[in-house]
C-alpha cells in the first residue's frame, strides 16, 4: 500500500504501524510529532496505530528558530 | 552580608513567572541561523538563558542529525514557536503538534500578516490565543507594540505578552519606547520584548523600561562573534534590570555640576 509521508508517496506493507514506518524511514519517534489525516496522534498510540492505504501523515520535529 | 551580595541575591530570588513556570534568567534565546550547531550550543551557554525557542518543521526522512542533540533538555526549557504560520488555524495546528512532540504546554504563538514585514496579524493572533488558552496551553504571544492589541491578548488569557521592539531580524532595537511603557503600565502578565534586538543596549533598554524579559535570536546568531555577543546580552539584561530597580535620575535640560562650585 501507499501512504503520503510529508507530501511524498511512500510504499509500506499492509499492517504497518506508525512506529514501524518510523523505523523504515529512520525517524526518531522521541523527537517527532505526528498528524494522521489532520488529527494529532498521541505519542503513546504510535506503536499501535495501524496505517491504511492513502493515509496522509505529517511528521514534524524541532529545528532552529527564534 | 555585603550590600552587593544582597543585591545579587535579590536579583536571583525574584524569579520570572510564566504561568506555572519559574526562571532566573530573563533572557530567552532562539536557536536559528547560527553558523553551526556547535556555536549555537556555546552561545546558549554564554547567554545564561534557561528558555530557548525552536521552530516546528517537517522531519527530513533519513536525516539523523537533530537540533536536540545540541540542546540539553534537562538544562533548557524548550519553547516551540509557530513561526511561519499566517492564519490562526495553521498556528493552532502547529501548537498542537509541538505539544505532542513532548516538551511542554508552553507555546510561543506567532501568527504573521505577510512575508515582507513579518509583522503579526493581530486578528488571527487573537483568534489563535483564544483557542489555545481554551485547550490549556501556556501561551506566550508575539504581537506588535500596539497597547490595545496587547491588552486584548492579555484579556484573552495569554500567559505572557511579547511585543516586538522592531520587525523580526531587523536589529533596529526598540522603536517605540512609549508604546512599551503604555503596555507595561496596565499589564498584569509578564511583558517580554520579542524581536528587533540588535545589540546589548537594546536589551538594557527593554529591561530599564521594566519589561520582565527579552527574547532574541538574530542579534546573537548573526553577530560576527555570537558567543561573545551572547555574553554581552546576558550582562545587558542584568544591567537593565538593576537600573530599573535603582530609580534613575530625572532628565534635565540644563547641566548640573557634579563637583563643588565654590571654595577653590
Amino acid at each position: 500500500m501507499k501512504v503520503i509521508l510529508n507530501g511524498e508517496p511512500k510504499e509500506c506493507p499492509e499492517g504497518t504501524t506508525i512506529e514501524k514506518l518510523f523505523d523504515i524511514y529512520k525517524i526518531d519517534k522521541h523527537r517527532a510529532a505526528v498528524e494522521l489525516n489532520l488529527q494529532v496522534v498521541p505519542r503513546k498510540e504510535l506503536s499501535a496505530r495501524m496505517l491504511k492505504d492513502a493515509d496522509i501523515l505529517e511528521v514534524v520535529t524541532f529545528v532552529g528558530g527564534g | 552580608m555585603l550590600v552587593v551580595d544582597r543585591i545579587e541575591k535579590q536579583l536571583e530570588d525574584k524569579k520570572l513567572r510564566i504561568g506555572k513556570y519559574e526562571f532566573t534568567s530573563r533572557l530567552f534565546v532562539g536557536t536559528g541561523k547560527y553558523p553551526s550547531m556547535e556555536v549555537m550550543a556555546e552561545a546558549l551557554e554564554a547567554s545564561g538563558a534557561e528558555v530557548v525557542t525552536v521552530a516546528v518543521r517537517r522531519v527530513k526522512i533519513n536525516e539523523s542529525e537533530s537540533l536536540l542533540d545540541y540542546i540539553d533538555t534537562n538544562k533548557y526549557k524548550i519553547l516551540p514557536n509557530t513561526a511561519g504560520c499566517y492564519s490562526a488555524d495553521e498556528a493552532v495546528r502547529v501548537a498542537r503538534l509541538a505539544r505532542e512532540a513532548g516538551m511542554s504546554d508552553m507555546i510561543k504563538l506567532e501568527v504573521l500578516g505577510d512575508e515582507k514585514t513579518l509583522l503579526p496579524d493581530p486578528i488571527e493572533t487573537l483568534k489563535a490565543t483564544t483557542v489555545l488558552v481554551k485547550e490549556g496551553f501556556t501561551v506566550l504571544v508575539y504581537t506588535s507594540d500596539d497597547p490595545i492589541v496587547a491588552k486584548k491578548l492579555e484579556d484573552a488569557g495569554a500567559t505572557c505578552v511579547m511585543p516586538a521592539g522592531a520587525p523580526i531580524g531587523s536589529g533596529q532595537g526598540i522603536l517605540n519606547k512609549n508604546n512599551i511603557r503604555i503596555i507595561l503600565e496596565s499589564a498584569k502578565v509578564p511583558i517580554i520584548v520579542d524581536a528587533g534586538v540588535g545589540t546589548a543596549s537594546d536589551v538594557t533598554m527593554a529591561m530599564e523600561l521594566g519589561c520582565e524579559g527579552v527574547l532574541l535570536n538574530t542579534g546573537i546568531a548573526l553577530a560576527k562573534d555570537p558567543v561573545r555577543m551572547a555574553m554581552a546580552m546576558k550582562l545587558a539584561c542584568k544591567s537593565g534590570r538593576l537600573a530599573f530597580f535603582s530609580g534613575r535620575i530625572p532628565k534635565r535640560l540644563y547641566a548640573k555640576a557634579s563637583s563643588p562650585e565654590k571654595d577653590f
